[in-house]
């Protein structure tokens, strides 16, 4: 299947989910239960990750930084602009694509070699509204949230490292955190984020609700969906930089 | 009642139905049988909708299903059932869960009004105590009597079932097939049947349609089968020396010969 063949299905499935629910009380269910999916089974991994990479960064700055002519107020500017700008909306999404995408895909996947999604098409049930569209606004909703804690923990991680290691003082990162602050760049940031929750959410979904074949392809497609969105979130990543700063 | 005339399907350069045509009757029990391969499945998913037709038409109940737009088929699936051959239950949740989603979804009904309705159809398929158990913890005769059950739960006015009995042994095939024969008497339903499985073209089979190579072969019911010369479906149906036997001592009951 071509590449244009795979955009078209996909944009297809896209305007296939966009359909009126045929009981929205089961739809904000399954919704609230996508949110705690994805939102709160991913909260942990998050937190690490999101601790580790300001540690990390705090210290690989601090490492860079010889010149004793440049103030030291700059590790915390650079470590608040990296995590704001880089680490926390797009490396974040690529660990969820990895934790979020093969999720959705998988299970969507079983769900259709089980014949589960052709048992909810027959009960007159949009399957894509029911099963795709809940978790990508699920996605919406939550990875931001996500990834605006990614922030906070990834600038306090910056921050507990520089105070164990005694690289500047904690009172120092303070200062230099509040110094030179974009707000912009949080905006910026917001906006990487919603566009990467939805390549998240979306790309998976496709590739696992079109998945033929048995367990194989389920785990096949489960992999190409996570390669082709952590590709895709790059490339967004790439164009957005380009058009908004 | 439904209606398919010269009903074609083909999938890339596979011709898999070629104008087959037949009616299946309410208050029947109509079988589709055929080997593997011949089309049954394509022909099913077809009269559901979940294959398009390249040509044909399919009339549920006078009304043209081939001409029917999204909305107007969605309307028609709220009165259909199906039985899959896997059972397709949902996996997280229950037996109560599986058999009260469609009442969920489409009924305004009371929670404990449809916890009621859901334990008269868990009575009806023989599962009554099972509501909370997942499908992982049921046998395989067990999930196609839940697949029954959720499939009835509606009242639906057509059940589809594409091969009841596949894995399961004999004794429970012909409970399963029981059941299904009831339940199509008990509210009337238009009930097509998929089956390679000889006990139940025997036992249920009402109006039976024979595919080969996707063409409609022979038509009947179980009684017709016995007298039956078309070759190719006395060599499917009567495949093993036992059923050849059985054959002639069933025709020659009918004769009221003595053996």
């Amino acid at each position: 299947m071509s590449f244009f063949s795979h955009f078209g299905k996909y944009f297809i499935m896209l305007k296939g989910m966009i359909s009126k629910p045929e009981n929205s009380k089961l739809y904000w269910k399954e919704f609230m239960h996508q949110c705690s999916e994805i939102g709160i089974g991913s909260l942990g991994i998050v937190c690490v990750i999101s601790l580790f990479m300001g540690a990390v960064s705090a210290l690989q700055t601090a490492y860079q930084i010889t010149s004793p002519i440049m103030s030291k107020l700059i590790i915390a500017q650079i470590i608040r602009d990296t995590v704001i700008l880089e680490f926390a909306p797009t490396l974040i999404c690529i660990v969820l694509a990895g934790v979020v995408g093969s999720k959705i895909s998988s299970e969507l996947g079983n769900m259709r070699v089980s014949e589960q999604i052709d048992a909810i098409e027959i009960m007159g049930i949009n399957s894509k509204t029911f099963l795709i569209m809940p978790k990508i606004a699920a996605a919406l909703v939550t990875i931001p949230m996500l990834v605006i804690l990614a922030m906070v923990l990834g600038i306090y991680g910056g921050r507990l490292t520089v105070g164990i290691s005694g690289i500047i003082s904690t009172e120092t990162y303070d200062r230099g955190l509040k110094e030179l602050f974009i707000p912009y760049n949080v905006f910026f940031a917001m906006m990487k984020a919603y566009t990467f929750a939805f390549i998240v959410s979306s790309i998976p979904a496709y590739f696992g609700y079109y998945v033929k074949g048995g367990s194989l392809e389920i785990g096949r497609n489960s992999t190409k969906s996570v390669v082709v969105t952590c590709v895709v979130i790059l490339f967004a990543d790439y164009i957005l930089a380009a058009l908004l700063l | 009642m439904i209606e398919f005339k010269n009903i074609s399907k083909q999938f890339d350069e596979k011709q898999v139905l070629q104008d087959v045509s037949h009616i299946m009757y309410s208050g029947k029990t109509n079988l589709i049988i055929g080997t593997s391969g011949s089309g049954k499945t394509v022909l099913q998913k077809c009269l559901v909708g979940l294959y398009e037709v390249d040509a044909g038409e399919i009339i549920y109940d006078g009304l043209s299903f081939t001409k029917m737009n999204d909305e107007e088929k969605k309307m028609l699936r709220q009165q259909i059932g199906m039985l899959f051959q896997g059972s397709a239950l949902f996996d997280s949740m229950t037996v109560e869960g599986n058999v009260k989603f469609p009442l969920d979804m489409f009924t305004k009904d009371k929670e404990s009004e449809k916890i009621k309705k859901v334990n008269e159809v868990l009575e009806r398929v023989n599962l009554v105590g099972t509501n909370n158990k997942l499908p992982s913890q049921l046998s395989g005769g067990m999930k196609k009597r839940v697949g029954i059950a959720r499939a009835i739960v509606l009242n639906p006015k057509f059940l589809f079932c594409d091969e009841p009995n596949s894995g399961l042994d004999p004794q429970t095939s012909m409970l399963i097939d029981k059941l299904i024969h009831d339940v199509t008497i008990e509210f009337n339903m238009t009930t097509i049947i998929n089956t390679h499985d000889m006990n139940s073209v025997m036992e249920i089979g009402n109006n039976i349609i024979y595919l080969k190579d996707g063409k409609k072969e022979w038509s009947g019911n179980s009684k017709d089968i016995i007298f039956s010369e078309n070759k190719n479906l006395n060599d499917f149906i009567f495949a093993s020396e036992f059923l050849q036997d059985a054959k002639e001592m069933r025709m020659l009951e009918a004769k009221g010969k003595k053996i």
